[in-house]
């Protein structure tokens, strides 16, 4: 990671909080890469799959984008909701580790390719009210758009945006609590 | 769920908005003052002195030792609540009140007869001072520990803390100009005392309530 990552993700990310969604999608997949990567060399011994660290770290981005101040780095800002995370999933399975805080170490981290399996997000997913689940997973696991799933659902699409927001902070509160 | 399905979700809320911390936390800030105010105002109120007091060296240094305090745990809480934020230099300025009170206790030791020592300490308010400044302070607490939910501390005890202190500053700005005992014996023993509770009233908030 160099300097001119940095630079990238900060304009990427500015966009995406001016309503830019190609520059937030870019953002994501770009932090998804990197969180994977950390994550992975983080989690020596088995117990917690790294790719549900991921995906709670995207969570939490997401709802939490507010705290990143635009004038600041941005890479720190996401490594360290990506460290708490981290431990959050450790402390939730009954584990006491360490995380080092090692600036140097993250500097290396590589993007890294996703692997599937059952993720807890599912959980949370199957947790929320029906309207709230049935939109999440329209737009995410079949891929419609919000247009498509307000005909589809006979809903306006304002009524569909309420809900995606709602049931991604609900999701995200989930996996803070337990 | 793939990751990629949940980008896709997240990107989909990409035009939702939320207010940016740092002009929220002013805003939670003017909100905890003006309740602060209100309580104080409809409880205790100021002393009936309080304009021939701030002539006196005494009585306006107490306004020093917590508005240092109130600045300096703004600025902590702010860090603290911004994952990645440095919170090294702010964390230094915390100890600006507590020296400014250690140097107002040396110079008052310097001041007054020793047998005059232990009735400045003990004054006469203790007990208001100490169920009054957490009384004031608890209202601007709970909004505090609420920013703290809408912000992201990675330290959820010690920002909790960090509330308990400002809010502590806060009241005590409020209590001060109630308060008769200006000698810093009083400010150094009983205001830190009420404020200590404010301060574990907010660890624990931070423990139970801030997560994310």
């Amino acid at each position: 990671m160099t300097g001119k990552d940095e630079a990238e993700l900060s304009r990427l990310l500015r966009a995406a909080i001016a309503g830019d969604e190609r520059a937030y999608a870019d953002f994501l997949h770009r932090i998804a890469a990197l969180v994977r990567g950390f994550v992975r060399r983080k989690i020596v011994q088995g117990g917690v799959d790294p790719e549900d660290v991921v995906q709670e770290t995207l969570l939490a981005i997401h709802v939490k984008r507010h705290t990143w101040r635009e004038d600041a780095p941005v890479l720190p800002w996401v490594y360290a909701i990506a460290r708490f995370k981290l431990i959050d999933a450790f402390r939730r399975r009954g584990r006491r580790i360490e995380v080092e805080i090692d600036e140097i170490a993250e500097t290396f981290a590589e993007p890294e390719a996703e692997t599937v399996s059952e993720r807890d997000i599912n959980r949370a997913l199957d947790g929320l009210p029906p309207a709230q689940r049935s939109v999440v997973a329209a737009i995410s696991v079949d891929g419609r758009s919000i247009g498509e799933t307000a005909a589809r659902l006979g809903v306006s699409e304002t009524a569909v945006r309420v809900s995606l927001h709602r049931g991604l902070a609900a999701i995200a509160k989930r996996f803070g609590r337990q | 769920m793939r990751t990629e399905d949940l980008i896709k979700a997240l990107d989909a809320d990409a035009r939702s908005k939320a207010m940016p911390l740092g002009p929220a936390w002013w805003a939670a800030f003017g909100v905890a003052a003006v309740v602060a105010a209100m309580v104080f105002f409809m409880t205790i109120g100021p002393r009936p002195d309080i304009m021939p007091a701030m002539h006196t060296m005494r009585f306006m240094s107490k306004f020093v030792f917590t508005l240092a305090l109130t600045t300096s745990a703004f600025a902590l809480i702010r860090a603290l609540s911004t994952p990645g934020a440095a919170s090294r230099r702010a964390k230094l300025w915390m100890l600006v009140a507590p020296a400014l009170v250690v140097i107002a206790v040396i110079l008052e030791l310097f001041a007054v007869p020793e047998a005059d020592w232990g009735r400045r300490l003990v004054g006469s308010n203790m007990m208001i001072c100490m169920s009054f400044i957490p009384l004031i302070g608890i209202g601007p607490l709970a909004i505090f520990l609420g920013m703290l939910r809408y912000g992201a501390p990675t330290r959820p005890v010690l920002a909790g803390a960090a509330a308990g202190l400002l809010a502590g500053g806060l009241a005590a700005t409020f209590y001060a100009a109630h308060c008769f005992d200006d000698s810093p014996l009083f400010v150094a023993t009983w205001y830190t005392i009420a404020i200590a509770i404010l301060t574990a009233l907010g660890a624990l908030g931070g423990r139970l309530f801030v997560r994310w």
